[in-house]
């Protein structure tokens, strides 16, 4: 028998992750003692101060960690390093900016269901929205999903990378059932999401079962150290990587594992949508990142056919799929796709190029994508009677609407040029240096690709431009017509946040780049 | 008995697990296939824990058995609000959501 030895926790490197997930406990204790009126107000203040306060929190560990060198916390469970803390800290701006989007409302009503529970359509559910009910639940639902999305990429084994996976899944199945309007495409998405999330995660769960099996660890480090011991096993390790790689690419929505994308993004209440469409991928893109540069640098060979086909499949359907869509949720989710396949090439790279240009991807993507979806829930339906109620998310509804509000229009405009990767703004950048890090890691075929998707992905970029601007309002026969709604102005703080960003790492990347460059060392 | 007996049974009830989600159209039961899957997953870390000598695939066993629990709540929590708002739980009719 062998005394237990416990492990010696640094807490003040836990800061980050510990004032995200305390906050997340105390806001469900603030659903239970704080009155009714106040709730929503005390909730949306304190989610904004502790992500503030936890990329300070960020901050400060980054300064440490430059200087002595990154470590392992709580017996090896998370590491600390470069890699890590910068996607932590880009997860905590786009989370920053995504609560922003989240609390804001219009004519007092969020973009929530008033009561998840009660059923589409029945008085009750028009009685809980006559007396302003509001599902204040969404606050600390979103606040556990980012204590999730920072322990995945700083997880330093699978078990712990298994368990955040699911801390950042499971708030997210729910939040995508709340949606105020359209409650049955809301409620499908959340099914949908929930089935082949859970499905997706057994084999993740598998994978790391077969990998423990071949390596007697579930430590990352220990699996790379039993790599090239190939002894008769490989199949048992060759099952366990793909299917490991097969539960992250699903999270960050690469084909084959894309069927929930398109679904649960349009179904989801559209400030939900930006949130989850930004961290999760940053987060998963994080994880994978580790576990592709980390264990599998000795099975190359094996695995570049899979990843190979897993990023054309993903750059091309992305980009075709996103071409004839006639929804604007649905046009950017597979957008989301093909962008999912222009980081993979970053990572295919395996080359330290591969990781800075990644992770400064990630933060380019992220902010273009959560300043969309924060001006696509305000563009609104107003019917003949002069009512606002849905979004209006077909495409041919935002016809003409650069004139009508050409600050919002100009706003999506730059964003939309970002996702193309035009010059001058953040997308270009990330897409060069993404591009340019696969060249250096020989994989030139996929460039070319790559090239030619983003090409073809720019004429969608483009028409729906040229739709905003030069196109005349399209008149419905039943007096319906779009209109932009105001909200309480956190909306357009985190879009100009977003805005600004998009421009400055356009315009004056290097800061930014230095940085993700000196972030590209993972510790083993 | 070889220990590896019990690797082959638990894959084959992984794979009845997978087939069951692709399968069967009520959801209730599609999720029982997962619930299938990460109990066979758990028979595999037990397995590989004896056969390495250790306790961590144990351990590891029961942290699943936490998540596959949340997992439950979360879902059925789902389910049941689907099922309420339109009398049926099958995967079939839940098809709103199409390009």
């Amino acid at each position: 028998m062998t005394a237990f030895v416990p492990p010696e926790i640094d807490w003040a490197a836990l800061t980050p992750i510990l004032i995200v997930l305390g906050t997340a406990v105390l806001m469900v204790l603030i659903e239970a003692f704080v009155p009714t009126r106040v709730r929503r107000a005390v909730q949306t203040v304190l989610a904004v101060v502790a992500l503030g306060g936890a990329l300070v929190a960020v901050a400060w560990r980054w300064g440490v960690v430059q200087s002595q060198g990154g470590s392992e916390l709580v017996g090896g469970a998370l590491l600390e390093d470069g890699p890590a803390l910068f996607t932590q800290g880009v997860l905590l701006l786009l989370s920053f900016a995504g609560v922003l989007i989240i609390a804001d409302r219009y004519q007092g009503e969020d973009a929530f269901a008033p009561t998840g529970a009660a059923i589409p359509g029945s008085t009750y559910e028009e009685e809980a929205r006559r007396a302003g009910l509001v599902q204040t639940e969404v606050f600390p639902l979103t606040m556990f999903a980012v204590g999730g999305m920072l322990v995945f990429p700083a997880a330093g084994d699978l078990l712990t990378m298994f368990i955040a996976l699911e801390v950042l899944s499971l708030p997210l199945y729910l939040l995508s059932g709340l949606s105020r309007r359209r409650r049955l495409l809301s409620q499908e998405a959340s099914l949908k999401y929930f089935l082949l999330g859970a499905f997706s995660s057994a084999f993740f769960l598998m994978g790391m079962a077969l990998l423990y099996g071949y390596s007697g660890s579930i430590r990352l480090s220990e699996i790379a150290k039993a790599v090239p011991a190939m002894a008769g096993m490989d199949s048992l390790l060759l099952a366990g990587v793909v299917l490991v790689i097969v539960g992250l690419l699903f999270k960050v929505g690469a084909v084959p594992f894309h069927a929930w994308v398109p679904d649960v993004y349009q179904g989801a209440p559209t400030p939900i949508t930006g949130f989850m469409a930004a961290c999760t991928k940053v987060a998963a893109f994080g994880a994978l990142l580790r576990f592709v540069y980390v264990v599998t640098p000795g099975l190359t060979w094996d695995l570049s056919a899979f990843l190979w086909g897993i990023a054309i499949l993903t750059m091309v359907v992305g980009t075709v799929l996103a071409i004839v869509q006639t929804d604007m949720k649905r046009t950017l989710a597979y957008s989301s796709i093909a962008h999912a396949g222009f980081v993979l090439l970053g990572i295919i790279a395996l080359d330290v190029r591969g990781i800075s240009s990644v992770l400064f991807y990630l933060l380019a993507y992220g902010l273009a994508t959560i300043g969309a979806f924060g001006l696509v829930a305000l563009v609104r339906e107003r019917d003949a009677e002069g009512n606002i109620t849905g979004e209006a998310s077909h495409l041919s509804q935002w016809a003409g609407l650069g004139r009508r509000s050409p600050v919002l229009s100009v706003c999506f405009a730059l964003f939309l040029l970002s996702f193309a990767g035009i010059p001058l703004t953040a997308g270009f950048i990330g897409k060069f240096a993404v591009f340019s890090a696969a060249i250096a890691g020989g994989a030139w075929p996929l460039v070319v690709i790559a090239v030619l998707a983003s090409a073809a992905a720019a004429f969608f970029y483009v028409r729906i431009i040229v739709l905003m601007f030069f196109t005349e309002p399209a008149t419905t026969a039943d007096g319906r017509e779009t209109t932009v709604v105001a909200g309480e102005g956190l909306t357009t703080v985190a879009v100009l946040l977003c805005a600004v960003g998009t421009v400055l790492l356009g315009v004056l990347p290097s800061p930014i780049l230095d940085l993700a460059a000196s972030a590209a060392k993972f510790m083993l | 008995m070889s220990l590896v007996n019990y690797l082959v049974l638990s894959g084959i009830l992984f794979s009845i697990g997978a087939v069951t989600v692709l399968v069967r159209r009520n959801a209730i039961v599609a999720f029982m296939g997962v619930e299938l899957m990460l109990n066979a997953a758990n028979l595999t870390f037990v397995t590989f824990a004896r056969m390495h000598g250790e306790l961590q695939g144990q351990v590891i066993a029961f942290f699943v058995m936490v998540v596959a629990a949340t997992e439950v709540v979360i879902g059925l929590a789902i389910i049941v609000s689907i099922f309420r708002t339109r009398g049926s739980a099958s995967i079939d009719d839940v098809n709103l959501l199409k390009s």
